[in-house]
């Protein structure tokens, strides 16, 4: 009986220690595997925070600035201090608060193909079915988590 | 009013394909100027040392006492500049892609029982070396032909989008060459400098490896060497680069 149990936490250890090296070395973007709650988009907008989650604005932007989970800013200018190397592919979301609204911004973040099928944004939590050839350790997963999408648009809906 | 929508229409057609057929522009034009002073300067571009390990491996005798200079030359002289330009070619009779590494390998196996794998470094450099050959020559894929079939399958991959990051090659080399993702400036996704040093990674790469390495970028499971899409997908590369002075071994990122 002991005997299993301490196979049993050498394989958990060994598991364990296989994923921690899969996330270091491939930049992780999720710590966590979690099921995909569907969304609806209803007026080119997601009404509904995805799983009913409630987001953070300090975790989102912390998220919205680390390059190995939203990379927003390999795309877009973010009113952070002192980051100087950022994208110009997408419009600077300063201000995105004011113009746009919470729903419509969820859409973006989420799926933005919903809004126009040629965008280079990628769906950060595009349904995983959808996804072509995904890299082995990124089977069935979304891009970010449905905490983390939360999280992102907590912080823009404060760039006022 | 019939005119004025004619005009607006060939307007459009006129700014559509100037945007999607733009002229072929060398990476070059866009990398750092001190990457590109590397690049010119024979004693730092870190590509030499390929072609010299290249060189190397030309003149090395295998063990049926031949070696690839025996019908090339020591310095692979007797080749002909004009036909190196025009790898990948297309091989009618067995309807079959003939990438130049696959052409070094099959003259390989002529005289060792061990022709190098898809891929091998040493294979890369032997492929740098004689690729650096026809240093100055203007790539001429040739696109007319059955091979038309294969570069438009190579398009087609080209456009599809791939990887949780989920974007096609398109997306950045088409749309985007000149704007920067992070501190990165997108070019063209040009071939004509490879096999080239990558400051990225610090090794060479050559086409089939540095398309693999944007897959991975794109966290997607990139086609397999020897793969039939890798092959179409670099002869696709190759064709855009129709007009463009081979650079091999180019300095990129
Ligand atoms: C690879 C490029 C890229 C990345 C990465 C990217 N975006 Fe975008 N984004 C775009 C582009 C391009 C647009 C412009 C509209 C379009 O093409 O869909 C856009 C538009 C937007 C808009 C709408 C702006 C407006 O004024 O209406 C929001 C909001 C947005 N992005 C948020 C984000 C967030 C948050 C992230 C990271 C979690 C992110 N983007 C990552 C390229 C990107
Ligand atoms: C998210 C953006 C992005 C996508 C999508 C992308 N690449 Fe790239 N690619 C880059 C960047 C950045 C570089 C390095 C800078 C440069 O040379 O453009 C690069 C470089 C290259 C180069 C080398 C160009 C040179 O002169 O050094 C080739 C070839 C290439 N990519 C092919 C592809 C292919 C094939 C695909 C699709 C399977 C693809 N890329 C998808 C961003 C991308």
């Amino acid at each position: 009986m002991i005997k299993i149990k301490k196979i049993n936490y050498f394989v958990f250890l060994l598991i364990m220690f296989y994923i921690n090296s899969i996330y270091a070395s491939s930049g992780s973007i999720m710590t966590v595997e979690e099921k995909y709650c569907k969304w609806e988009v209803k007026d080119y907008a997601i009404e509904k925070p995805l799983c009913g989650y409630i987001g953070n604005a300090e975790r989102g932007k912390a998220i919205a600035s680390d390059g190995s989970k939203g990379n927003c800013l390999a795309c877009h200018q973010l009113p952070i201090d002192g980051i100087e190397a950022y994208g110009t592919i997408g419009p600077p979301l300063a201000g995105i608060g004011s113009r746009q609204s919470e729903a419509f911004i969820r859409l973006r973040v989420v799926d933005t193909r919903n809004i126009n099928p040629m965008s280079i944004m990628p769906g950060f939590y595009r349904d995983p079915g959808l996804i072509n050839r995904p890299g082995i350790h990124y089977i069935g997963r979304t891009f970010l988590t449905a905490q983390q999408v939360e999280d992102v648009i907590a912080y823009l809906v404060t760039l006022k | 009013m019939k005119l004025d929508n004619k005009i607006i229409l060939i307007a459009l057609l006129a700014l559509l394909t100037t945007k999607l057929y733009a002229e072929p522009v060398s990476g070059y034009e866009y990398i750092k100027p001190e990457t590109r002073t590397m690049q010119d300067d024979d004693f730092s571009n870190p590509g030499l040392l390929a072609v010299d390990r290249g060189q190397e491996l030309f003149n090395k005798k295998y063990e049926t006492d031949k070696t690839c200079s025996d019908c090339h030359g020591k310095e692979g002289e007797m080749f002909n500049k004009k036909r190196l330009a025009r790898y990948p070619m297309y091989r009618n009779r067995s309807n079959e892609i003939i990438t130049l590494q696959k052409r070094i390998r099959n003259c390989q196996a002529t005289i060792t029982e061990n022709p190098l794998q898809t891929d091998h470094p040493d294979l890369i450099s032997l492929e740098t070396f004689v690729r650096n050959r026809a240093h100055g020559e203007i790539v001429n894929i040739q696109t007319e032909g059955p091979v038309a079939e294969e570069i438009k399958e190579g398009e087609k991959l080209y456009t599809t989008r791939y990887g949780l990051i989920d974007m096609s090659c398109q997306h950045c080399h088409d749309f985007y060459p000149g704007q920067m993702i992070r501190g990165q400036k997108i070019s063209q996704g040009q071939a004509n400098g490879f096999p080239a040093y990558r400051l990225a990674t610090g090794e060479m790469a050559n086409l089939h490896l540095r398309i693999q390495q944007c897959m991975t970028l794109l966290r997607a499971e990139p086609f397999a060497t020897d793969s039939k899409e890798i092959e179409q997908l670099g002869l696709y590369l190759m064709s855009r680069s129709n007009g463009l002075a081979i650079e091999t071994p180019a300095v990129r990122y």
